[in-house]
């Protein structure tokens, strides 16, 4: 999307409301077809649900399959080469092997699903929503309905959420929304932030850090990284991520704007093809109907447009594959 | 400012408030380094083992640790980033070149023990395993394998490795975070952590990571028994 200021880009499909930009507001009006809209924001509150501990698993074939998606949720480069084709594992985005509150947490999401999103105009189900992380944060191929991996993690997470209300949104839900910042989101501020405070774990190009065969901490963009379908390459996902759950340890140390500054840092780099341009004709077409959000899809920095590429990653599948 | 990093390929980092960072440029070489060490081997041993004194000090291995770590380490002594009144003499006799020779020399002495890399499921009923696997999120205690890797072996100079470390040591040094007595840690990264420590847990994790190389290579040993 061509972001001209915060305002567009915080007020997006309100846009004709305030009068603004013709142009804008037209597209604003669209259908929305995007895959990654959040669900609205979780209630206000202090968070009281505690899932049960691990020592607590049953041993029965339940308990196996619990543990199996344990293991996939925190070591998801096992599927490497089938399903995953990225240097991610869950537990990156989900801390705490998808425990911690407001860092979404999958018990919250569990009461949640299945869920009408106007974004797909469809219901979707906890395994489709699933598939859509392999599709995208993991750049990968999702695992058919029904197989091991996708039972698997969905049995972990309906163990993570016993005890927790169905069909309600629960406070600790998804990341915090922060307000919008006093100044628009800049990147070289965020460079800033990002030398002090990230380079030393995800590396002076983003390009996390690697022990041997495992990947310590993940890249945040490049091939590595997640794609340009993901939820997390939106600037407010990443700036909420960021301001309630990173540095590791440190939650709510940067300021909100530090936090919006660093995700526009990040966010602004490239990183692989959105897949569903394998199915437009062009990156303006995919960025007219798939990114009318808080992003830099399609908009040119320092020279260059981001996402005008037949680049997938390693995903086999490929442009036109 | 920038420094060069240890590991490969990393290239430079902008700075991270390093005011040893030009120092840390200077190439060590390890032969002059073991003439430098002469005054180090009463403590920290002529293999550079180091020594877990009972009711004492504990002397760090160094043979095997990342030189720009050690180099970092003796910079911050004699800077007062890290207060130790029994480093801080002989810190202060070092200059520039002998720090970066001495830290050479410690690097190559001996490998540090490989470990594994792999994943493994960390076992909830054995407290010390769970805290440096997974830490106590409840208490925004992260894992410390989280960012010290795998099996506590250590990324880049930057997170030294635990495992294999003198329990002594890293007790004392996880208390001196917690008491604001080391403050050398990027980012205060240590000290946040340090604070949500009590003695006991303290305890744990250092006697965890002293004995892990042992216990995985007996680990392996049964395995391959079998």
């Amino acid at each position: 999307m061509r972001i001209r200021s915060i305002t567009l880009w915080l007020a997006g499909g309100l846009a004709a409301a305030f009068g603004l930009n013709a142009g804008i507001a037209a597209e604003g009006e669209a259908p929305e077809r995007d895959y990654q809209v959040p669900l609205p924001e979780a209630p206000a509150g202090e968070v009281t649900f505690e899932p049960p501990a691990e020592a607590d698993i049953p041993d029965n074939q339940y308990g196996d399959m619990v543990r199996l998606g344990r293991d996939l949720f925190m070591d998801t480069q096992r599927l490497r080469g089938e399903h995953v084709f990225n240097d991610q594992n869950c537990s990156n985005c989900h801390l705490d092997a998808g425990r911690l509150a407001s860092s979404a947490p999958m018990w919250a999401s569990v009461g949640v699903y299945p869920a009408y999103r106007g974004k797909n105009d469809k219901v979707n189900t906890m395994a489709e929503r699933i598939q859509g992380c392999f599709t995208y944060s993991m750049n990968g191929v999702p695992p058919e309905y029904g197989s091991e991996p996708l039972v698997a993690l969905q049995t972990y997470f309906h163990w993570l959420a016993s005890g927790a209300p169905i069909n309600e949104s629960l406070p600790g839900r998804g990341y915090p929304t922060l307000a919008e910042p006093a100044q628009a989101p800049d990147r070289a501020r965020g460079a800033e932030v990002y030398a002090e405070q990230c380079a030393i774990c995800h590396g002076d190009e983003g390009q996390g850090r690697r022990v041997g065969e495992r990947q310590v901490f993940p890249p945040l963009w490049g091939d590595g990284a997640y794609n340009w379908g993901a939820g997390m390459h939106r600037v407010n996902t990443a700036a909420n991520f960021i301001k309630a759950n990173m540095p590791l340890g440190k939650p709510g140390s940067l300021t909100d704007q530090q936090a919006w500054d660093v995700a526009a840092f990040i966010n602004g780099h490239e990183r692989p093809q959105d897949p569903r341009r394998r199915t437009l004709d062009s990156v303006d077409e995919t960025d007219e109907i798939f990114h009318q959000h808080m992003g830099y899809y399609g908009d040119e920095i320092d020279g260059r447009r981001l996402g005008d590429h037949d680049h997938y990653g390693e995903n086999p599948q490929g442009a036109g594959g | 400012m920038t420094r060069m990093r240890i590991t490969g390929g990393l290239g430079l980092l902008a700075g991270l408030g390093l005011a040893a960072g030009p120092a840390l440029a200077l190439e060590g070489d390890p032969a002059r380094g073991e003439g430098v060490a002469g005054t180090c081997v009463a403590c920290h041993q002529a293999d550079g083992m180091g020594m877990d004194m009972p009711q004492g000090e504990s002397w760090p291995r160094l043979a095997g640790l990342p030189a720009d770590y050690i180099a970092r380490q003796l910079h911050d002594f004699k800077a007062g980033r890290r207060d130790n009144a029994t480093m801080k003499p002989f810190a202060n006799m070092l200059d520039d070149q002998q720090i970066a020779d001495v830290a050479a020399y410690y690097a190559q002495l001996a490998p540090w023990p490989a470990l594994p890399a792999a994943y493994r499921a960390a076992d909830p009923d054995e407290p010390g395993e769970w805290l440096a696997e997974r830490g106590d999120w409840g208490r925004l205690v992260p894992g410390c394998n989280q960012c010290h890797g795998p099996a506590g072996q250590g990324v880049g100079a930057d997170f030294p490795p635990l495992a294999g470390q003198h329990a002594g040591y890293l007790a004392a040094q996880l208390t001196a975070w917690r008491e604001g007595r080391r403050h050398n840690d990027p980012n205060g990264l240590m000290q946040g952590v340090a604070e949500r420590l009590n003695d006991d847990e303290i305890a744990l994790i250092a006697d965890y990571y002293a004995t892990l190389p042992e216990r995985l290579e007996a680990t392996t040993t049964e395995e391959g028994g079998q």
